[in-house]
């Protein structure tokens, strides 16, 4: 519940993970998910493979990796904190670390950031 | 009745200990060799490899279906109904060996897989084997000499990308049309659960024609992405999140082909005041209706995952509802009696758990459930969740995302248009529920609520003829219906003058 001016962190976890696709892939990108199945998982590219609309709203930077997230998401999203983590899985969808048997996870706090 | 565990003595499925892609009418390895472990939901222990395909194996299922196309494009309608017929009736005749082997990689209850899911998956096959026959284009009489004709034409080859939640019927519902409409299909299964639909084709391999229907396993980045991003593709229908919805859209922008993209919800199911008027069978309709959550153990895009109860009916009705609920508990998913399975993996399980703390957090109130439950013997390891029951209000991030859980988030609201505002309050529209005695106030509502789907005095009914698809962020195009059929059809228009004349222009 801590007040924090970031908006989205990684796990020690998540973040070796993101160094370790970084040196597979190259440069990495990340943008949040919603709706059914894999929705509200983070979703993990390599750099420019996913298109940013203008609409798109950047939370932050985990390892060097741009974090975005939809306009309409971001202002149902506001009031909260993502930290960024991994657990065993694969997921469905097309992020990057999904073959490595890993799955990125979004975990979500309270914030008071005014809405960027 | 309890079914015994596949690949032990008296089970009805037999897994093979490896499993390659399905193209050209055969089971293949993939080009690379690699392979990946599935792991059961059940009991979270590995039971099968499957293929972990990459573009080349993408592009060996597109030479399949491209040398099938135009062979299978002018089979007539009443040679592909009647093989479509004949799938059917190898999936009835199969069908407890389908259930169980859906079971056993999804995670889900047997009394839905054997109830639900492949009673479904056959009608599918059937309703688009009788659509077809039926199936006709125009003729338009422009003036006395000058006729417009529309005739429709296959796509030729598509590319659809199912979800885990239901392997077998959403696999049936992308591949029905399809294949009735006389398109060649490139199918990727999801990663989680890739093994039922490889039992399903062993039994019908030698049914279609070789290439008409092939089937690529592998992750989305290995293999999903050249498929969608093939310029071999007519069309590509997808069915998951919104990032990689836009993802897809994306990619088919690059060869301008259409998209079908059906990216889940977070449905309203709303009770009027006047459910409780009476203590008869339509309110335990109603109960029941509310506890529709669970289904599927709340992994169906259109969860009734915000119960919105009008306030004057709301603690005896969430009474009664709280009783119905409590008696849905996690079990053997292959025990007949067993009503919630396990959820499909670990990493949707961590996502559930990750939702319920937030809404612990957001201070929606616990009212019943929120945690994992562990269940024993073999069965420890499976990935199971008790249904939950939060209170709250809409703003909260449980109102907002589905969870894809058995978790529902209950609201309560005062009269008519503020049921409607609640309901609306969503980035998404795919599914909603409204439950009255009141005729008027159920259309009303019906269409008020800006959803593709709304089931009035009923959930979570999927029949084949009716159309299902999304409103807002929840997707583009529909699913089931014959109007599937001209999804999947171009349009040929053939204007023909029978004037010997000249025009007289030039």
């Amino acid at each position: 519940m801590a007040a924090s001016d970031v908006r989205v962190r990684a796990t020690a976890a998540a973040a070796e993970w993101i160094r370790k696709l970084t040196a597979q892939h190259g440069p990495l990108m990340f943008h949040q998910s919603g709706g059914c199945c894999d929705g509200s998982a983070p979703m993990c590219y390599r750099l420019g493979e996913f298109k940013i609309g203008s609409r798109d709203v950047l939370l932050g930077e985990l390892e060097g990796a741009p974090f975005w997230i939809g306009g309409d998401q971001f202002e149902r999203w506001a009031h909260t904190t993502l930290t960024i983590d991994v657990v065993k899985g694969r997921g469905a969808g097309f992020s990057l670390e999904a073959p490595e048997g890993v799955r990125f996870l979004t975990r979500s706090d309270l914030c008071d950031v005014p809405p960027a | 009745m309890h079914y015994a565990r596949p690949n032990t003595d008296g089970s009805k499925v037999q897994f093979e200990s490896r499993y390659g892609n399905f193209i050209g009418g055969e089971l293949v390895a993939p080009v690379k060799g690699r392979y990946f472990e599935n792991v059961s939901p059940v009991t979270g222990r590995g039971f099968c490899e499957i293929a972990r395909s990459g573009a080349e194996d993408v592009e060996r299922a597109l030479d399949a279906a491209h040398a099938a196309k135009i062979k299978w494009g002018k089979t007539a309608a009443a040679e592909r109904s009647k093989l479509l017929l004949r799938i059917a009736d190898v999936m009835e005749q199969n069908l407890e060996l389908l259930a169980v082997a859906e079971t056993w990689d999804n995670g889900k209850p047997v009394r839905e897989t054997l109830a639900a899911d492949l009673p479904l998956a056959i009608d599918h096959f059937r309703y688009f084997a009788g659509c077809l026959r039926a199936d006709e284009g125009s003729m338009a009489e422009l003036d006395a000499n000058t006729v417009s004709y529309h005739l429709k034409e296959p796509l030729g080859v598509v590319a659809q990308i199912i979800p885990w939640n239901f392997p077998l019927l959403m696999a049936a519902w992308k591949m029905a049309p399809a294949l009735a409409a006389g398109n060649c299909v490139v199918l990727k299964p999801a990663e989680q659960t890739p093994a039922s639909i490889m039992v399903w084709a062993k039994l019908v391999a030698d049914i279609l024609p070789p290439g008409v229907l092939n089937i690529v396993h592998g992750f989305g980045i290995e293999a999903g992405k050249p498929l969608a991003q093939s310029p071999r593709i007519a069309k590509v229908a997808f069915t998951g999140e919104t990032t990689t919805g836009r993802l897809i859209m994306q990619y088919a922008s690059e060869n301008i082909i259409p998209v079908t993209l059906e990216l889940g919800g977070k449905s309203p199911n709303i009770f009027f005041a006047d459910v409780m008027a009476k203590d008869d069978a339509f309110r335990q309709k109603a109960l029941e209706g509310f506890a529709m959550f669970a289904l599927n153990q709340g992994e169906v895009c259109t969860c009734p995952s915000r119960a919105l109860v009008d306030g004057s009916i709301y603690d005896a009705f969430m009474d009664l509802a709280t009783a119905r609920t409590r008696a849905i508990e996690p079990g053997d998913p292959l025990d007949t009696n067993t009503r919630i399975g396990a959820q499909a993996s670990n990493d949707q399980l961590e996502k559930i758990l990750s939702y319920i703390d937030i809404g612990k957090k957001e201070g929606a109130k616990l009212r019943l459930g929120g945690e994992r439950v562990k269940l024993p013997g073999e069965l420890a390891g499976g990935y199971y969740v008790a249904p939950t029951i939060f209170e709250g209000q809409n703003k909260m991030r449980i109102f907002q995302e589905e969870i894809f859980g058995p978790v529902v988030s209950v609201a309560r609201f005062d009269g008519f248009d503020q049921a409607i505002e609640i309901a609306n309050d969503t980035l998404y529209g795919l599914g909603a529920g409204v439950w009255t005695r009141d005729v008027h106030a159920a259309f009303r509502a019906g269409r008020a609520i800006e959803a593709g789907r709304v089931w009035t005095n009923c959930y979570h009914l999927y029949p084949a003829h009716a159309a299902f698809g999304g409103y807002k962020h929840s997707g583009i195009g529909r699913e089931t219906h014959k109007m599937m059929l001209d999804h999947y059809q171009q349009t040929k228009n053939i204007l023909t003058s029978y004037d010997e004349k000249p025009m007289g222009f030039f």
